[in-house]
């Protein structure tokens, strides 16, 4: 692994986490170490070989389209940050 | 009263159990003795991020009511039963041992929790653990860490750190935890007590705060095999609120402890008996292989080839499925939210900023990288490649074999503070990780102690829903060696 090829500025927008400069310099060099690690993937040979997302993959998982109770505003709201007139406020969007 | 010399906070939930079927004790007695035990021992170990003693109070009340007018729920009914806090119970903080989290109060009952609230268990204390579970020794909490209770200088593991300490130190009679790369089976050995991870889709996740969806398994710890049967009777089954939730025969797990036949097989993969594996923890369990000889078991050693690979695998899966899951917290809905953000990405960046800890960024940086366009075929898709692989070599293993037995974690208990390096931290989970990665049952006993008087465990690997033979086998070792039972001096 290259360290050059860590681009901790452009991982942490895509992230949306807001790193020091310390931290970035610090995960650059663990970073660096795990993907060294990693790379004796690249070791094995996965000619002809299926991915496997879940271990006991299950398909076309469905459930009745049936209301039901659920919880009531005042419940969903309950943990928001900031909320006015029964709704979560965030920062203008729109200019 | 029991006539028992062991004291209430200790007791078996099979002992416990027959005690208040009995009428020789009541629930109100044993949560009591529970929450003076918690008291007494919490300033030191630190096993415990919230407790409602007062609602534990309350339930094991109403057990008794029930018990006394005939209604009893079954042996759970009235045993104080703790959960990792990762696993939702309404109108109780859910942490998930971050800064993020920390003002969260959860609007509903995982399905675990209701089920344990259906068979009666009284539900007591909320278990410290690594930050959204990521972390091999409790130390990544944002709050505070927790001791090993045979060594209070020493981890309990993790990342269900708090709740192997907390049973092992009488906290509870059992407590939940979660396993995605060993988090129940590590703390497990290190504090002396059982802990099973499920095959994957056997216990709902509807609930648990997700940390990698694909690998996360909610199981019991208990102080014998017998009783994590028990827990594992009234939490599993299929749950239409998990898609990944499997269909499967319902069983009864605490009769198949003591009525499957003990099994004639076990593998000792060689891969996981090589090098970086503590020579008192190899010992302690070859002591384990040789009770299995002594029945009657046919011992072969068998090949797991790919194992090298599963921890890189494992790092690939976790991260890339941690970067999507945690992109959840993004300081709108719940959550910590910054202060004076000055427009909605300012908000997003820095209330993630502010909200995790150093682990948690650093799997979600990596998880993003292995993620990104031009990496996503060599890391991310070559992962789930090796995953089908290591899948493949333990089905392959289990044509010979009906279980494999292995050491749990490579080495004791260490130090607080002595793994500070993540990768070496990450080695922690050498043993635990290709059960995840496979979805397999696999279950921690414990089988003995070091010179220094620190907790061994070895692992029991077994194949797709097979957790009735793997309970079975573990309980011909386990109710005669009973070293679950043993108490640290605290």
């Amino acid at each position: 692994m290259n360290q050059a090829d860590l681009d901790l500025d452009a991982l942490a927008r895509l992230a949306r986490l807001a790193l020091t400069p310390e931290e970035k310099a610090t995960f650059q060099r663990q970073i660096a170490d795990l993907l060294r690690h990693i790379e004796r993937l690249g070791e094995v040979d996965v000619t002809g070989v299926e991915p496997s997302a879940h271990a006991h993959p299950q398909h076309n998982v469905w459930q009745e389209d049936e209301p039901r109770p659920g919880l009531t505003p005042a419940e969903a709201l309950r943990n928001a940050p900031v909320q006015r007139d029964q709704m979560i406020a965030v920062p203008k969007v729109v200019e | 009263m029991t006539s028992s010399a062991t004291p209430l906070h200790y007791l078996p939930i099979t002992e416990a159990a027959a005690a208040l079927s009995a009428g020789r004790l009541t629930s109100a007695e044993l949560t009591e003795a529970v929450i003076a035990r918690a008291e007494a021992v919490e300033p030191r170990l630190r096993a415990l991020l919230s407790a409602d003693p007062a609602s534990a109070r309350a339930q094991a009340r109403a057990s008794d009511l029930r018990r006394a007018s005939g209604q009893s729920l079954g042996p759970l009914d009235g045993i104080p039963i703790g959960l990792k806090d990762v696993i939702a119970v309404q109108d109780q903080p859910l942490t998930a041992g971050s800064r993020m989290l920390a003002n969260f109060i959860s609007p509903y009952d995982a399905t675990v929790t209701r089920r344990l609230r259906a068979s009666g268990a009284v539900l007591y204390g909320r278990h410290n653990c690594d930050e959204f579970a990521m972390g091999s020794s409790t130390e990544n909490s944002a709050f505070h860490p927790t001791g090993n209770p045979w060594d209070l200088d020493r981890v309990p593991g993790g990342s269900s750190g708090g709740s192997a300490a907390a049973l092992a130190a009488g906290e509870a009679l059992a407590t939940l935890g979660s396993d995605t790369g060993g988090s129940i089976r590590q703390p497990a050995a290190l504090c002396g007590v059982v802990g099973l991870k499920p095959t994957y889709g056997t216990v709902s996740r509807y609930g648990l705060v997700a940390y990698a969806s694909s690998l996360d398994q909610i199981g019991p710890f208990g102080r014998t095999v017998a009783d994590v049967a028990l827990v594992l009777q009234a939490i599993a089954g299929h749950d239409e609120r998990d898609s990944t939730s499997l269909r499967a025969a319902p069983e009864d797990f605490g009769e198949a402890v003591t009525a499957s036949p003990v099994p004639r097989r076990l593998g000792l993969p060689r891969e996981y008996f090589g090098e970086g594996l503590d020579p008192e923890v190899a010992a302690a369990v070859e002591q384990a292989v040789a009770h299995y000889r002594g029945l009657g078991c046919e011992i072969r050693e068998v090949s797991l080839p790919h194992t090298p690979y599963c921890l890189d695998a494992y790092y690939v899966l976790a991260t890339a499925e941690a970067s999507s899951n945690l992109s959840r917290y993004d300081g709108v809905r719940y959550g910590h939210r910054c202060a004076a953000p000055r427009d909605l990405q300012d908000l997003y960046c820095r209330s993630r900023a502010e909200g995790f800890g150093a682990e948690v960024k650093r799997r979600i940086i990596l998880g993003t990288y292995v993620l990104s366009s031009g990496y996503y075929d060599a890391y991310y898709l070559r992962a789930q490649k090796v995953r089908t692989l290591v899948r493949r070599d333990f089905l392959r293993a289990f044509e010979e074999v009906d279980a494999l037995l292995t050491p749990t974690s490579p080495i004791p208990a260490f130090r607080r503070g002595e793994k500070a390096d993540p990768l070496a931290m990450y080695l922690c989970d050498i043993y635990t990780i290709g059960a995840n990665l496979a979805g397999l049952p696999a279950m921690s006993v414990p089988c003995g102690f070091t010179r220094a008087g620190l907790p061994v465990g070895f692992q029991l690997i077994g194949k797709p829903l097979g957790e009735s033979e793997l309970l079975a086998i573990g309980h011909a070792y386990d109710r005669v060696h009973q070293w679950g039972r043993r108490s640290p001096n605290l």
